[in-house]
Protein backbone atom coordinates (compact mmCIF):
# COMPACT_ATOMS: atom_id res chain seq x y z
CA UNK A 1 0.00 0.00 0.00
CA UNK A 2 1.49 3.26 -0.76
CA UNK A 3 1.98 4.78 2.28
CA UNK A 4 0.57 8.16 1.74
CA UNK A 5 -2.83 7.24 0.90
CA UNK A 6 -3.85 6.69 4.00
CA UNK A 7 -2.63 10.19 5.51
CA UNK A 8 -4.12 11.93 2.72
CA UNK A 9 -7.59 10.39 3.47
CA UNK A 10 -7.10 11.59 7.26
CA UNK A 11 -6.16 14.79 6.32
CA UNK A 12 -9.46 15.26 3.90
CA UNK A 13 -11.49 13.82 7.29
CA UNK A 14 -10.05 16.02 9.15
CA UNK A 15 -11.20 18.76 6.63
CA UNK A 16 -14.45 17.55 6.79
CA UNK A 17 -14.81 17.49 10.18
CA UNK A 18 -15.22 21.02 10.67
CA UNK A 19 -18.49 22.56 9.21
CA UNK A 20 -17.50 26.05 7.86
CA UNK A 21 -14.88 23.98 6.01
CA UNK A 22 -17.31 21.61 4.43
CA UNK A 23 -19.52 24.77 3.98
CA UNK A 24 -16.68 26.09 1.79
CA UNK A 25 -15.95 23.32 0.04
CA UNK A 26 -19.76 22.68 -0.75
CA UNK A 27 -19.88 25.85 -2.10
CA UNK A 28 -16.92 25.79 -4.79
CA UNK A 29 -18.37 22.69 -5.69
CA UNK A 30 -21.37 24.22 -6.44
CA UNK A 31 -20.27 27.07 -8.13
CA UNK A 32 -16.73 26.94 -9.26
CA UNK A 33 -13.44 28.97 -8.58
CA UNK A 34 -14.26 31.94 -5.83
CA UNK A 35 -12.11 34.49 -3.95
CA UNK A 36 -12.37 34.40 -0.07
CA UNK A 37 -14.29 37.66 -0.04
CA UNK A 38 -16.80 36.08 -2.48
CA UNK A 39 -17.24 33.01 -0.03
CA UNK A 40 -17.64 34.53 3.66
CA UNK A 41 -20.90 36.33 1.63
CA UNK A 42 -22.36 32.89 1.46
CA UNK A 43 -20.84 31.91 4.84
CA UNK A 44 -22.06 32.88 8.35
CA UNK A 45 -18.41 33.14 9.35
CA UNK A 46 -16.20 36.17 8.84
CA UNK A 47 -13.37 37.02 5.75
CA UNK A 48 -11.02 36.41 7.58
CA UNK A 49 -11.86 32.83 9.34
CA UNK A 50 -12.64 32.16 5.00
CA UNK A 51 -9.46 32.69 4.42
CA UNK A 52 -8.18 31.16 7.38
CA UNK A 53 -9.67 27.88 6.63
CA UNK A 54 -9.13 28.24 2.49
CA UNK A 55 -5.36 28.38 4.10
CA UNK A 56 -5.62 24.73 5.52
CA UNK A 57 -7.41 23.31 2.62
CA UNK A 58 -4.85 24.37 0.19
CA UNK A 59 -1.65 23.37 2.52
CA UNK A 60 -3.90 19.74 2.01
CA UNK A 61 -4.43 19.78 -1.37
CA UNK A 62 -7.98 20.46 -1.26
CA UNK A 63 -8.16 23.79 -2.70
CA UNK A 64 -5.84 25.77 -5.03
CA UNK A 65 -4.66 29.43 -5.12
CA UNK A 66 -5.03 31.34 -8.63
CA UNK A 67 -5.08 34.48 -10.16
CA UNK A 68 -8.25 35.79 -10.64
CA UNK A 69 -9.44 39.32 -12.10
CA UNK A 70 -8.15 42.24 -10.66
CA UNK A 71 -5.30 40.33 -8.76
CA UNK A 72 -7.73 39.02 -6.05
CA UNK A 73 -6.56 35.09 -5.56
CA UNK A 74 -9.52 32.85 -6.12
CA UNK A 75 -9.85 29.22 -4.99
CA UNK A 76 -10.81 26.53 -6.72
CA UNK A 77 -11.89 22.73 -5.23
CA UNK A 78 -9.24 19.60 -5.88
CA UNK A 79 -11.13 16.74 -5.93
CA UNK A 80 -7.85 14.41 -6.03
CA UNK A 81 -7.44 13.93 -2.15
CA UNK A 82 -11.36 13.42 -2.18
CA UNK A 83 -10.75 10.89 -4.38
CA UNK A 84 -8.64 8.98 -2.18
CA UNK A 85 -10.90 9.52 1.00
CA UNK A 86 -13.97 7.84 -1.33
CA UNK A 87 -12.11 4.96 -1.62
CA UNK A 88 -11.54 4.44 1.77
CA UNK A 89 -15.17 4.86 2.09
CA UNK A 90 -16.36 2.68 -0.60
CA UNK A 91 -14.35 -0.32 1.38
CA UNK A 92 -16.58 0.76 4.18
CA UNK A 93 -18.83 0.99 2.28
CA UNK A 94 -18.71 -2.49 0.51
CA UNK A 95 -21.17 -5.20 1.98
CA UNK A 96 -20.41 -8.79 0.77
CA UNK A 97 -22.53 -10.29 3.80
CA UNK A 98 -25.97 -9.57 2.09
CA UNK A 99 -24.90 -11.00 -1.72
CA UNK A 100 -23.94 -13.82 0.25
CA UNK A 101 -26.61 -14.53 2.39
CA UNK A 102 -28.77 -14.12 -0.91
CA UNK A 103 -26.33 -17.02 -2.40
CA UNK A 104 -26.90 -19.27 0.38
CA UNK A 105 -30.62 -18.62 0.01
CA UNK A 106 -30.70 -18.86 -3.55
CA UNK A 107 -28.72 -22.25 -3.59
CA UNK A 108 -31.36 -24.04 -0.60
CA UNK A 109 -34.34 -22.43 -3.03
CA UNK A 110 -33.16 -24.27 -5.80
CA UNK A 111 -32.65 -27.72 -4.89
CA UNK A 112 -35.81 -27.25 -2.25
CA UNK A 113 -37.77 -26.30 -5.58
CA UNK A 114 -39.62 -29.59 -5.69
CA UNK A 115 -40.52 -29.65 -2.30
CA UNK A 116 -42.24 -27.09 0.06
CA UNK A 117 -40.26 -23.94 0.71
CA UNK A 118 -37.25 -23.71 2.03
CA UNK A 119 -37.66 -23.66 5.82
CA UNK A 120 -35.18 -21.04 6.28
CA UNK A 121 -36.16 -18.46 3.81
CA UNK A 122 -38.97 -16.52 5.94
CA UNK A 123 -38.97 -13.76 3.45
CA UNK A 124 -41.12 -14.00 0.72
CA UNK A 125 -39.30 -15.12 -2.67
CA UNK A 126 -39.37 -11.19 -4.09
CA UNK A 127 -38.90 -9.32 -1.48
CA UNK A 128 -34.58 -9.38 -1.62
CA UNK A 129 -35.11 -8.26 -5.19
CA UNK A 130 -36.46 -4.67 -4.15
CA UNK A 131 -33.71 -4.49 -1.79
CA UNK A 132 -30.52 -5.03 -4.20
CA UNK A 133 -28.80 -2.44 -5.68
CA UNK A 134 -24.86 -2.33 -6.81
CA UNK A 135 -25.02 -0.27 -3.19
CA UNK A 136 -25.65 -3.06 -1.05
CA UNK A 137 -22.70 -4.90 -2.38
CA UNK B 1 -7.01 4.79 10.75
CA UNK B 2 -6.10 2.13 8.74
CA UNK B 3 -6.90 2.03 5.51
CA UNK B 4 -8.67 -1.37 4.26
CA UNK B 5 -7.55 -2.57 1.14
CA UNK B 6 -8.74 -6.23 1.78
CA UNK B 7 -12.15 -7.57 2.51
CA UNK B 8 -12.18 -11.29 2.86
CA UNK B 9 -15.57 -13.84 3.38
CA UNK B 10 -16.05 -17.04 4.08
CA UNK B 11 -19.39 -18.98 3.90
CA UNK B 12 -19.90 -22.81 4.08
CA UNK B 13 -22.53 -24.05 1.58
CA UNK B 14 -24.28 -27.30 1.79
CA UNK B 15 -24.07 -27.77 -2.25
CA UNK B 16 -21.54 -29.06 -4.67
CA UNK B 17 -19.40 -26.96 -6.11
CA UNK B 18 -20.32 -27.54 -9.11
CA UNK B 19 -23.87 -25.99 -8.63
CA UNK B 20 -21.85 -22.98 -6.76
CA UNK B 21 -19.84 -22.57 -9.80
CA UNK B 22 -23.15 -22.59 -11.91
CA UNK B 23 -24.11 -19.36 -9.45
CA UNK B 24 -21.49 -17.30 -9.86
CA UNK B 25 -20.81 -17.77 -13.95
CA UNK B 26 -24.01 -18.31 -15.37
CA UNK B 27 -26.71 -15.21 -16.14
CA UNK B 28 -29.60 -17.51 -14.49
CA UNK B 29 -27.40 -17.65 -11.27
CA UNK B 30 -26.09 -14.41 -10.95
CA UNK B 31 -29.41 -12.40 -11.85
CA UNK B 32 -31.02 -15.44 -9.05
CA UNK B 33 -28.57 -14.05 -5.91
CA UNK B 34 -26.94 -10.65 -7.28
CA UNK B 35 -28.02 -8.74 -10.22
CA UNK B 36 -31.61 -8.06 -11.23
CA UNK B 37 -30.30 -8.89 -14.22
CA UNK B 38 -26.89 -10.56 -15.51
CA UNK B 39 -25.19 -11.13 -18.98
CA UNK B 40 -21.51 -12.94 -19.19
CA UNK B 41 -19.26 -13.87 -21.37
CA UNK B 42 -16.99 -16.21 -19.29
CA UNK B 43 -13.55 -16.44 -20.45
CA UNK B 44 -10.56 -14.45 -19.42
CA UNK B 45 -10.71 -11.41 -20.87
CA UNK B 46 -14.49 -11.61 -21.57
CA UNK B 47 -16.90 -9.58 -19.89
CA UNK B 48 -20.10 -9.27 -17.66
CA UNK B 49 -22.62 -6.75 -16.89
CA UNK B 50 -24.84 -6.82 -14.01
CA UNK B 51 -28.11 -4.34 -13.82
CA UNK B 52 -30.60 -3.72 -10.71
CA UNK B 53 -34.22 -2.55 -10.89
CA UNK B 54 -32.80 0.68 -9.14
CA UNK B 55 -31.17 1.67 -12.30
CA UNK B 56 -27.36 0.94 -11.08
CA UNK B 57 -24.99 -1.10 -13.49
CA UNK B 58 -21.25 -2.74 -12.79
CA UNK B 59 -19.07 -3.79 -15.35
CA UNK B 60 -16.90 -6.40 -14.69
CA UNK B 61 -13.97 -7.80 -16.59
CA UNK B 62 -13.70 -11.74 -16.30
CA UNK B 63 -9.90 -12.27 -15.27
CA UNK B 64 -9.66 -15.96 -13.95
CA UNK B 65 -11.80 -19.04 -14.96
CA UNK B 66 -11.17 -22.08 -13.57
CA UNK B 67 -14.27 -24.40 -12.96
CA UNK B 68 -15.14 -25.50 -10.66
CA UNK B 69 -12.46 -23.64 -8.37
CA UNK B 70 -11.53 -19.84 -9.05
CA UNK B 71 -13.30 -17.15 -10.41
CA UNK B 72 -12.50 -13.83 -10.26
CA UNK B 73 -13.07 -10.45 -12.05
CA UNK B 74 -12.43 -6.57 -11.88
CA UNK B 75 -14.93 -3.78 -11.52
CA UNK B 76 -14.87 -0.45 -10.37
CA UNK B 77 -15.37 1.16 -7.29
CA UNK B 78 -18.54 2.14 -6.21
CA UNK B 79 -18.89 5.93 -6.00
CA UNK B 80 -16.09 6.47 -8.00
CA UNK B 81 -16.08 8.50 -11.24
CA UNK B 82 -17.53 5.98 -14.44
CA UNK B 83 -13.68 7.21 -16.12
CA UNK B 84 -11.65 6.34 -12.89
CA UNK B 85 -9.26 4.17 -13.62
CA UNK B 86 -9.23 2.35 -10.65
CA UNK B 87 -10.92 -0.95 -10.16
CA UNK B 88 -10.80 -3.55 -7.55
CA UNK B 89 -10.31 -7.26 -8.07
CA UNK B 90 -12.79 -9.69 -6.56
CA UNK B 91 -11.66 -13.61 -6.25
CA UNK B 92 -14.34 -16.03 -5.67
CA UNK B 93 -12.50 -19.69 -4.20
CA UNK B 94 -14.37 -22.81 -3.82
CA UNK B 95 -13.30 -26.02 -2.01
CA UNK B 96 -14.94 -28.90 -1.16
CA UNK B 97 -15.82 -29.35 2.31
CA UNK B 98 -17.85 -32.92 2.40
CA UNK B 99 -21.20 -32.39 0.49
CA UNK B 100 -21.30 -28.97 0.14
CA UNK B 101 -18.19 -26.04 -0.24
CA UNK B 102 -16.15 -23.46 1.54
CA UNK B 103 -16.68 -20.59 -0.51
CA UNK B 104 -14.13 -17.46 0.11
CA UNK B 105 -14.33 -14.14 -1.44
CA UNK B 106 -12.03 -11.67 -1.54
CA UNK B 107 -12.29 -8.45 -2.77
CA UNK B 108 -8.69 -6.30 -3.17
CA UNK B 109 -7.60 -3.09 -4.32
CA UNK B 110 -9.51 -0.17 -2.20
CA UNK B 111 -5.76 1.64 -0.99
CA UNK B 112 -4.23 1.30 -4.56
CA UNK B 113 -2.25 3.77 -6.88
CA UNK B 114 0.55 5.67 -5.93
CA UNK B 115 -0.26 9.47 -5.67
CA UNK B 116 1.67 10.68 -8.79
CA UNK B 117 -0.36 8.94 -10.77
CA UNK B 118 -3.81 9.67 -9.70
CA UNK B 119 -2.75 13.73 -9.34
CA UNK B 120 -2.16 13.40 -12.77
CA UNK B 121 -5.55 11.50 -13.71
CA UNK B 122 -7.35 13.97 -12.02
CA UNK B 123 -5.73 16.95 -12.81
CA UNK B 124 -5.88 16.00 -16.59
CA UNK B 125 -9.76 15.55 -15.86
CA UNK B 126 -10.62 18.82 -14.22
CA UNK B 127 -8.60 20.73 -17.04
CA UNK B 128 -10.17 19.16 -19.75
CA UNK B 129 -13.48 20.39 -18.33
CA UNK B 130 -12.49 23.89 -17.95
CA UNK B 131 -10.82 23.60 -21.90
CA UNK B 132 -14.09 21.90 -23.01
CA UNK B 133 -16.16 25.04 -21.23
CA UNK B 134 -13.58 27.15 -23.11
CA UNK B 135 -13.75 25.57 -26.95
CA UNK B 136 -17.58 26.36 -26.37
CA UNK B 137 -17.35 29.92 -25.53
CA UNK B 138 -14.91 30.37 -28.05
CA UNK B 139 -17.28 28.11 -30.53
CA UNK B 140 -20.61 30.70 -29.64
CA UNK B 141 -18.35 34.17 -30.08
CA UNK B 142 -17.26 32.75 -33.17
CA UNK B 143 -21.09 32.12 -34.76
Amino acid sequence: MPPDIEAIAEQVFTALADPSRRAILAVLAAGGPATATDLAEHLPITRQATAKHLALLAEIGLVTAEPGERRRVRYRLRSAPMQVAQQFLAALARDWDGPLDALKDHLDGTTASDRTAPSNSAAPPNSKKITKSRKAI
Amino acid sequence: MGFPDRIERTVVVAHPPGEVWAALTTPEGLSAWFGDEAAIDLRPGGSARMRWTDGSTADMRIERVEEPTAFGFTWPVYGMPTDDPRRTYVEFTLEPLGAGTRLTVIETGFAQLPEDTYRKGYDAHTEGWTSELGELVDHLDAA
